[in-house]
């Protein structure tokens, strides 16, 4: 059913040939946005990663990339938009009214199709996380444009249209989408995709500020309550620049205590593979890969992972991919940049001996060489 | 209490391939089967059904084939299944979908009995945008809740539901008025199997299918390759990794063969960690 399915190839003609009408009153539509997301007060990264790629397509089209902030009142809305311009933006567009200090899809949906009705632009971004893309799928829908989630790749080709590439059939393949004759054009990216750019300080230009016309009583839903993870405040596995990360090779929920340990001693968070979550040895917010996180540390170390595309794709990101692997065919040496055929309740305890040795504030080792 | 379930049947992904010399996905003999996250679309509606009775009605838009899903959702123990299947319907991308079924969920109401509550999953496993959900409950101007991990409550009088919706670094309490919309997450409702007062019911129940007419579908230019502003230019294999790793076969000391180029290939690394040991 999905037109994935009827894909021509481009020579073929058929809809994948289809060319760019845009009727006339989608020309008006101009400028690079980037909605800027706040959780609980603080910038998710994800936004600033999405300030630097759309400064790319902006430059490109020589156009406008402005950051779009809606929240509360306050200190963490104003130091949000005034942060944007440190990461490229050249205006921000501001939304502020106390009935936005809790995240509702009401509410956001209409401070940000209104923005969009009134400016118009051409391309908007905004991240894939649970907020995003609850926000986009409304947004687009009221809006009656095209949005294209989790993108893993953004481009603008000749004719000025965002080229979207997004893993699709769980990381098996990529497909690369247009929004050709509706405006904007949409499109969420998950954190850890693009890299982060430089801050650089600079000064607010222009801020934008518009109302929002919503009392609390216009909002049917209610916050009742909010209960943080467990231990998210301290897991931060898709912004570490270690991770150790454990597979079903490790055979048994006691033995994922290996992973933890050379984790701990490495200063590292630890991660797993989904099959793991699955058996609820592991909690869900540690998997990594197409259906958990995306990773980008300096190391990644898997040890007992086959190295499955949907896994892959979560991974790739790494600087150094280190994989623990008995089997010497195991897909995961594909990729791997050190591959080592060895078992894993062997290596593992031997590494976090090794490293406690070395990273010791004595250590001989370390001074030796 | 009325329960309408929207159901996809997905091809397993990870069977799918890109044809090689045509560029286009081959789906021949890939098994199919009920998107994982509608079955606990399904559950959380049986759940509901047990509580406060009433009756579920699954609905599909799919080829004539994705009846064996909604067979299969009727022996789970649904009541009722809808069939959108017409050629019309091919193509489309999540926007001309949920027009589609919109309008079907509407004809539902007037054919059989308003529904309370719609309940998608949250994301299909093959497209996996989240999007479906919360554009029917906007083009049928319903509230909704996105990422339900659990229904905890639900009050008939007052027409009000409380769930457990995911959010960022936590899960945020939400309630709402009914009828509305929720996409359920993976849940710990298991879908029952078999149970025999589901199972003896479901050989005689009907599978209702609708064209786009039958549908009342008024505007065919926005339902399925028309209707859809998104438009896919290309699809291709991910390239495979540039270079094979270097094998370090099981050596006598493979610590010390795996820490060197660990710490060559990071020279700040080491710095860095021992500084954070420190408690820097
Ligand atoms: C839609 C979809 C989404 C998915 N999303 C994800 C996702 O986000 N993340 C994810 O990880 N997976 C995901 N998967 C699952 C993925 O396809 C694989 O099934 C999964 O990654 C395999 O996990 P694994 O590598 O731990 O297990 P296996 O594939 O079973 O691999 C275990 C490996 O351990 C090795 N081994 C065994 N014993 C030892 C030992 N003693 N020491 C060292 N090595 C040993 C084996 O050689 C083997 O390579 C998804 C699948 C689908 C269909």
């Amino acid at each position: 059913m999905s037109n994935i399915t009827k894909a021509p190839t481009p020579a073929a003609g058929g809809r994948a040939g289809a060319k760019k009408e845009l009727s006339e009153h989608f020309k008006a539509y101009k400028h690079i946005w980037v909605f800027v997301e706040q959780e609980r007060g603080q910038v998710h990264p994800v936004s600033f990663e999405l300030l630097g790629a759309g400064r790319k397509l902006a430059d490109k089209l020589k156009v406008d990339l402005a950051a779009v902030v809606i929240g509360p009142e306050g200190e963490a809305t104003r130091n949000a938009a005034l942060e944007s311009f440190c990461y490229g933006a050249d205006l921000t567009y501001l939304v502020t009214d106390n009935v936005l200090s809790e995240y509702r899809n009401e509410s956001y949906t209409k401070a940000l199709t209104d923005l969009v009705n009134t400016y118009k632009p051409e391309i908007l971004l905004l991240g894939a996380t649970t907020l995003g893309r609850d926000l986009a799928g409304s947004v687009a829908t009221t809006l009656l444009t095209g949005l294209t989630a989790d993108c893993t790749e953004l481009d603008v080709d000749a004719d000025g249209s965002l080229a979207a590439t997004r893993p699709t059939f769980g990381g098996s393949l990529l497909c690369t989408i247009y929004t050709l004759n509706y405006r904007p054009q949409m499109a969420t990216v998950r954190p850890r995709v693009m890299p982060m750019p430089e801050r650089v300080a600079r000064d607010a230009a222009r801020i934008i500020i518009h109302p929002l016309h919503l009392v609390e009583e216009d909002i049917v839903t209610k916050v009742l309550s909010f209960v943080p993870d467990r231990d998210s405040a301290k897991s931060n596995l898709a912004y570490a620049d270690v991770v150790v990360a454990g597979g079903l090779g490790l055979g048994s929920p006691e033995s994922f205590q290996l992973v933890r340990q050379l984790a701990a001693v490495l200063g590292a968070e630890y991660g797993c593979s989904r099959p793991l979550v699955q058996k609820g040895w592991v909690t869900s917010d540690r998997q990594i890969g197409q259906t958990g996180k995306t990773i980008r540390p300096k190391l990644y170390i898997a040890a007992g992972i086959s190295g499955a595309i949907q896994h892959r794709v979560g991974v790739e990101g790494a600087d150094l991919i280190v994989a623990i692997n008995t089997d010497k065919n195991a897909p995961i040496f594909d990729f791997a940049h050190i591959g080592i055929v060895n078992d894993a309740m062997h290596l593992l305890p031997a590494l976090t001996a090794a490293f406690r040795a070395r990273l010791s504030p004595h250590s001989r080792d370390r001074l030796a060489s | 209490m009325h329960s309408v379930v929207c159901i996809k049947q997905v091809p397993d992904p990870a069977q799918i391939r890109v044809h090689p010399v045509t560029d286009t996905i081959v789906r021949k003999g890939v098994p199919t089967k009920i998107n994982p996250y509608d079955l606990f679309a399904l559950g959380a509606a049986l759940e509901l059904r047990d509580k406060f009775g009433g009756e579920i009605t699954v609905l599909t838009m799919g080829p004539p084939s994705a009846e064996d899903s909604l067979r299969k959702a009727l022996t789970f123990g649904a009541d009722r299944a809808v069939l959108l299947t017409d050629s019309f319907f091919a193509g489309v991308d999540t926007l001309a979908t949920t027009y589609v079924l919109a309008t079907a969920i509407r004809k539902i109401g007037e054919t059989f009995c308003r529904p309370d509550i719609i309940i998608t999953g949250n994301e299909s496993i093959d497209r996996e945008t989240a999007e479906v959900g919360p554009g029917i409950a906007k083009r049928l101007g319903l509230l909704k809740l996105t990422y339900v991990a659990k229904i905890v409550g639900l009050d008939l009088i007052s027409r009000t539901i409380e769930a457990e919706c995911r959010a960022e670094g936590g899960v945020q309490v939400l309630r709402t008025k009914l009828p509305c919309l929720i996409s359920m997450l993976e849940a710990n409702n298991q879908t029952r199997r078999g149970v025999v007062t589901d199972v003896l019911p479901a050989g005689r129940a009907p599978i209702v299918k609708w064209s786009a007419q039958e549908a009342v579908v008024e505007d065919i230019s926005k339902c399925g390759a028309p209707g859809s502003p998104t438009i896919v230019k290309r699809v291709f294999a991910p390239s495979p990794g540039s270079e094979k790793a270097g094998l370090v076969e099981a050596a006598e000391q493979p610590t010390k063969v795996l820490m060197k180029p660990i710490l060559n290939s990071q020279p700040r690394l080491e710095t860095d960690l021992v500084a954070q040991a420190r408690g820097f």
